[in-house]
């Protein structure tokens, strides 16, 4: 497969000397931490005109995943606890998940969630799960397989989230003018075009479902001033060699199934009404939360963190008076530091 | 988080598919791609195909932009 086309630096060039010319200032924001990480890769930034600003949103799971899940997790006692690297360092209110496991703690992480089945044949195991609809439809499969195999011991700590209702909410704050947005594409090869329908007709703001080779993000800059100039926001769909206009209706199916919504807290934005994600009614069993009779406890941001403005697209990573001296990747003090698709690591690592 | 990779799916089993990474097979799940054949390739993420990677989409936005820029 030739996908190497999409870093054409000819067309690249074309489409870099168009966006030169504009004129009118606009902020358009990504909501994926693979466009965060793809923009400072290939430092897309510097090739823009002033005029053309891009702030990141909160499209890190990592970063939106709130400190009082990873405490609940710490406070599972005699369980194996089950999940995705990048989970591992976050900071919770009084450790991580990595310290836990240095002091012996039983915490395997998994590349795909069916792995996790495997722990659960001999041992209690509690799955953390986070991720938005590009995760979703596996867990959902892997809960679905759990009951198949009629697994008792497995349950899973849902922290899942949905991205349509967060950008919504960001709209709906009104903190901060967005003028288009650079949808994340691997959520959108799930959940397709019409499930941002509503941010052209209810806010009047475009969106572009884009790729990540550095074509794409042109393209999809492109797109969005475009519909700017022409004054028709609306939802376009670039990513046509992955992402069908209805998204992947399997996938839909089987989320629809097993999940349904709830509301939910996301790091730096709130409680979000429906932008959650709980076990439906016949999968009950599989539910930690019910199993352990689990609560979560408010807790409160490092000091001095402005994640949450970050997430917002308020504040640039280095207006954050830590960054870069008491916050670094290597010793991260937010959520946006502590993953590699955080707006911080990504200003840390590409433009600073 | 949302990474994911294309792939060339060598064999399918069912619901089980054997990709190929760069000369390393691994095994995946087809439970959202049921339709797909061997040979073409899959956006892998966490062990499932999420989709189908079109070959023929992929050419005909890049013939669309070399038209409207003139280039070939
Ligand atoms: S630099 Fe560190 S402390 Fe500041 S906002 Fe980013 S993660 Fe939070």
């Amino acid at each position: 497969m030739e996908l190497n086309n999409f870093r054409d630096p000819k067309l690249i060039k074309e489409i870099i000397a168009e966006l030169s010319n504009w004129q009118k200032p606009i902020k358009l924001m990504e909501v994926c931490g693979s466009h965060t990480m793809a923009i400072g890769h290939w430092g897309i930034r510097k090739l823009l005109p002033k005029t053309i600003k891009l702030l990141s949103g909160p499209g890190c799971p990592v970063c939106v995943t709130p400190q009082s899940i990873i405490d609940a997790v710490l406070q599972l006692e005699d369980v194996t606890i089950v999940t995705f690297g990048d989970l591992m360092r976050v900071p919770g209110s009084s450790s991580s998940l990595a310290e836990a496991k240095s002091q012996g703690r039983d915490i395997q992480l998994v590349y795909s969630p069916l792995d996790a089945l495997k722990f659960a044949e001999t041992k209690e195991t509690v799955f953390v799960a986070i991720g938005f609809e590009t995760t979703i439809p596996g867990i959902a499969q892997t809960i679905l397989e759990a009951k198949k195999k009629n697994l008792e011991n497995f349950s899973i700590l849902s922290s899942l989230k949905t991205i349509p209702p967060a950008l919504k909410a960001l709209l709906q704050s009104q903190d901060i003018k967005i003028d288009g947005f650079i949808l994340p594409g691997h959520v959108s090869v799930i959940i397709g075009k019409k499930a941002f329908s509503a941010l052209p007709r209810k806010y009047g703001i475009g969106g572009v479902i884009t790729g990540f080779e550095p074509l794409d993000i042109f393209i999809g800059i492109k797109t969005l001033t475009d519909q700017i100039s022409e004054n028709i926001p609306q939802i376009q769909n670039k990513y046509s060699r992955v992402v069908k206009d209805e998204g992947n209706i399997t996938a839909q199916n089987i989320i629809k199934k097993v999940f349904v919504t709830c509301d939910t807290e996301w790091r730096g934005l709130g409680e979000i009404k429906n932008s959650g994600l709980k076990l439906g009614d016949e999968y009950q069993q599989f539910d930690a939360f019910q199993k352990y009779q689990i609560s979560l406890k408010p807790t409160k941001e490092p000091e001095g963190c402005r994640c949450a403005d970050v997430l917002k697209g308020k504040a640039i990573p280095p207006e954050c008076k830590l960054f870069g001296n008491l916050c670094t990747p290597t010793n991260p003090i937010g959520p946006c530091m502590v993953s590699g698709e955080g707006s911080c690591a990504a200003y840390y690592k590409y433009e600073s | 988080m949302c990474l994911a990779i294309p792939a060339k799916l060598i064999e399918k089993k069912g619901e089980i598919g054997i990709v190929d990474l760069g000369g390393v097979n691994k095994e995946i799940s087809l439970a959202f791609v049921p339709q797909i054949k061997e040979g073409e390739w899959v956006l892998l993420h966490t062990g499932f195909a999420l989709e189908i990677i079109s070959e023929k989409e992929a050419q005909e936005t890049i013939e669309l932009l070399q038209a409207a820029y003139g280039i070939k």
